[in-house]
């Protein structure tokens, strides 16, 4: 039975029960209103919540668990002489499920009957042929042990999906009958529903919290391997980032200094660029524009929000970094020899700083705003000026909100990519000279994965080591800012 | 009213401090203000009184170019203090407003400490020499509103954390702590007890010996209590504007004497 069948079923019977659990609340109080303890479309909603909750959320269980148990069972099918032939047991894993998921479609499209399908043997059908056919690429010829895997992953994921179905519609059956039952004209529906929403928002956010720590431990597990393979101290003590890539031989310098350097200088390149600007602008724009101004100004300054930065990244490369080569560079405005090429830290921190402005702003202006009126009333009324009153009143009552918006600057700056790579370089350096070419965290990481070395080499596994410690660089941020904005709250609340 | 006051407003009633004529305000199109004609006397309680949306704060607000930061409210008309007038253009608003203080109907104290909420006016007027001298001016300010007690040992204590009359008599100690000429008073002791109110009373009277202090209340008792001289506002006319006194005991117009006997609210 498909997923969507089965969602289908139980979405049918929750619309059913709405109307039934309505009906025969409305019956048990003879059809007046007034005798039920809770509005009509409370007993139905009741009904539907029981009918849906519980058996969707088997049925979401159900569908991440079957897969590894299954997985578990015909990995066992896979003798270790096939996985010595150069490949691994996951990918070896990986064209199982493709001929499983293969002969399905071919069946799905009917070029198979379902009986071929589960009779097939390699020496009677070149499989991977028939397979193209419809349309599955599989990488490389099925072997008899392969196919056998496949057979198995399918019986097994069809008798799964059949006891699924079972098992989600009886659920469903059960809470629509244990509902019905229950409705009454004295039954409290009203306070259900309530706590019914309450567990259903509570489940959106345990949602976002499990998904970080399915990230964290996604990017665990390889960052263990990498550090298997290569000495911690030299990851985070090395000063020198010189990968070498298996073809042309040799041991790397993977050392995390000098694109920690990186990341670090042009993000406080960029902030010492949008901070100012972006808060200036907020405060004209909520406290000294007139309303038709701030009508134009703000969804102008918005735009820019919504520009790729890709498109930032190219202004980096052909605009600002030859104007920094015009003025720094040897034949230059000022006569000095700082800048050799147009890519470097001040290029890059420079665009990346324009591009945040608008995040600075907008998040400020909002904050700004509701501060309320009456402590600007309060202010000039005591005769301060617009800029006293700025300064000693609305920013201190703003401040725990434009922390924030600094911080989530911050974070932008610190994982951007797309602007570093086009406009900082690729050479990872350790230099204070900010118009030198330096390279960071996150530009290295989509070099490291990009090339086409081997998916298990150091090389490419300390991409997940650098992503791990960005991850916790940036959680230690925002933790330290939350607690000095807590600090500050305690303080004026 | 009793005869020492009338002695004692003899002494007092020299000169005009606020001098209004043919004040007009609109919000927009909304006319809040018709016509408003009143002379307010140095050295003297002032309370406006009237039904509620009357446009008493609007009027008061007025006295201090407080309406300027409304967008949509326009003024007409001529308010001159000592002779000049302060909706003149080489007027500064801002010199105008530390000369004539205010405290507002709902009690807006800054997120900051009790202490430099006080601190506040004088700081940015440059009122004290040292931090001995500020300490002086902040004890002497809160004494004077009757809330010294109950905060000297927590002045570095948040002013928000306060009660709502607490909040409302830190707000009366800021406003005099800059030491005003005039004094614009909305509802100050709407929030405040008894025991607050007469406090805050009596300090209003101790103001009148150097200051004007003009007072909104929806008290007629407290009005009666405090001020020498009435105005009553009804739908955004002055209605009637005399002494304290008589217009309590032998209202001029109907609408005077049904609100004061409880007709019109
Ligand atoms: N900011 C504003 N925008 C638009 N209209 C306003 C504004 N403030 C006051 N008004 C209008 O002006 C009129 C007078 O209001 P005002 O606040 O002066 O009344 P009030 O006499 O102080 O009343 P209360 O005793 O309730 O404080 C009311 O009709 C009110 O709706
Ligand atoms: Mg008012």
């Amino acid at each position: 039975m498909s997923t969507l069948l089965i969602v289908a079923l139980v979405g049918a019977l929750a619309v059913v029960g709405y109307v039934l659990g309505v009906r025969r609340a409305m019956a048990s109080a003879d059809g007046d209103l007034r005798l039920l303890h809770s509005l009509k479309g409370y007993y139905g909603q009741n009904v539907a919540l029981l009918v849906l909750v519980p058996s969707l959320l088997v049925l979401v269980i159900w569908m991440t668990v079957q897969p590894l148990l299954i997985e578990q069972s015909v990995l066992g099918m896979i003798s270790n002489t096939d996985v010595a032939q150069g490949s691994s047991r996951s990918l070896m894993m990986a064209d199982v499920r493709r001929v499983a998921d293969g002969l399905d479609v071919a069946v799905a499209q009917g070029a198979m009957s379902r009986d071929a399908a589960s009779d097939v043997r390699v020496d009677f059908t070149n499989v991977r042929e028939r397979l193209a056919s419809v349309g599955v690429a599989v990488g490389s010829t099925v072997t008899q042990s392969t196919l056998e895997a496949a057979q198995k992953f399918r019986a097994l994921a069809a008798t799964g999906n059949m006891i699924r179905g079972i098992v989600v519609l009886l659920i469903a059956a059960a809470g629509f009958g244990y509902a019905l039952k229950q409705t009454d004209k004295d039954f409290r529906a009203r306070n259900v529903v309530e706590r019914g929403i309450l567990v259903l928002l509570i489940a959106a956010a345990s949602i976002a919290v499990l998904t970080t720590l399915g990230i964290v431990f996604s990017l665990i597990f390889n960052t263990i391997d990498f550090f298997e393979s290569f000495p911690g101290a030299d990851f985070f003590f090395g000063t020198r980032w010189e990968p070498s890539f298996s073809g042309r031989g040799g041991a790397s310098d993977l050392g995390f200094l000098p694109l920690i350097w990186g990341t670090l200088y042009i993000s406080i390149i960029a902030l010492v660029v949008a901070v100012p600007l972006g808060l200036f602008a907020a405060i004209y724009l909520s406290e000294y524009a007139s309303n038709s101004v701030r009508s134009i100004a703000k969804p102008v300054l918005e735009v820019l929000a919504g520009i790729p930065t890709i498109v930032y990244g190219l202004f980096a490369l052909l605009t600002v970094g030859p104007l920094l080569v015009n003025i720094f560079g040897a034949d230059g405005l000022l006569g000095v020899n700082w800048m050799s090429g147009g890519t470097a830290a001040m290029t890059a921190g420079l665009v990346m700083g324009i591009m945040l402005i608008p995040f600075v702003s907008s998040l400020s202006d909002d904050i700004i705003n509701a501060v309320p009126q009456a402590m600007r009333d309060g202010s000039y009324g005591l005769g301060a000026t617009q800029s006293e009153t700025i300064r000693q009143v609305i920013l201190p009552a703003a401040l725990p909100g434009i922390v924030g918006a600094v911080l989530l600057a911050a974070s932008r700056a610190i994982g951007e990519t797309m602007i570093v790579v086009l406009g900082a370089g690729a050479a990872a350096s350790l230099s204070l000279n900010p118009l030198e070419a330096m390279t960071t965290v996150t530009a290295k990481i989509v070099s490291q994965l990009t090339g086409d070395g081997e998916f298990n080499s150091p090389e490419t596994m300390v991409a997940f080591a650098l992503g791990m410690t960005l991850f916790v660089i940036t959680l230690a941020l925002n933790v330290v800012a939350l607690i000095i904005v807590r600090k500050y709250r305690e303080q004026y609340d | 009213m009793n005869d020492m006051r009338i002695v004692k407003r003899d002494v007092d009633m020299n000169d005009i401090k606020i001098s209004a004529k043919g004040v007009q305000v609109y919000y927009g199109d909304t006319h809040a203000i018709k016509d408003v004609n009143v002379e307010i006397k140095d050295k003297t309680v002032t309370a406006f009184i009237g039904p509620s949306g009357c446009g008493k704060s609007t009027f008061l607000r007025c006295l201090n170019r407080m309406n300027d930061t409304i967008d949509i409210c326009r003024v007409e008309g001529s308010i001159q203090i000592e002779g000049e007038d302060i909706y003149d253009k080489r007027v500064d608003p801002v010199q105008l407003r530390a000369k004539v203080g205010m405290v507002f109907q709902k009690p807006n104290p800054f997120p900051k400490s009790i202490y430099d909420n006080v601190a506040y006016g004088p700081r940015i007027h440059g009122l004290a020499r040292t931090k001995a001298d500020l300490d002086e001016i902040v004890e002497k300010s809160l004494r004077r509103g009757a809330i010294w007690n109950e905060v000297k040992d927590r002045l570095h204590a948040p002013g928000t954390g306060l009660s709502g009359g607490q909040q409302q008599r830190l707000c009366i100690a800021r406003a005099v702590a800059t030491e005003p000429e005039v004094l614009l008073m909305d509802e100050p002791c709407s929030a405040l007890d008894p025991i607050a109110t007469a406090q805050v009373e009596e300090l209003i009277d101790e103001l009148r010996e150097n200051f004007s202090v003009v007072i909104v209340t929806h008290s007629m008792q407290q009005a009666a209590r405090v001020s020498q001289k009435t105005a009553f506002f009804h739908l955004g006319n002055l209605v009637e504007y005399g002494e304290t006194g008589q217009i309590f005991t032998n209202p001029q117009d109907p609408r005077t004497e049904s609100y004061i006997t409880g007709r019109i609210g």
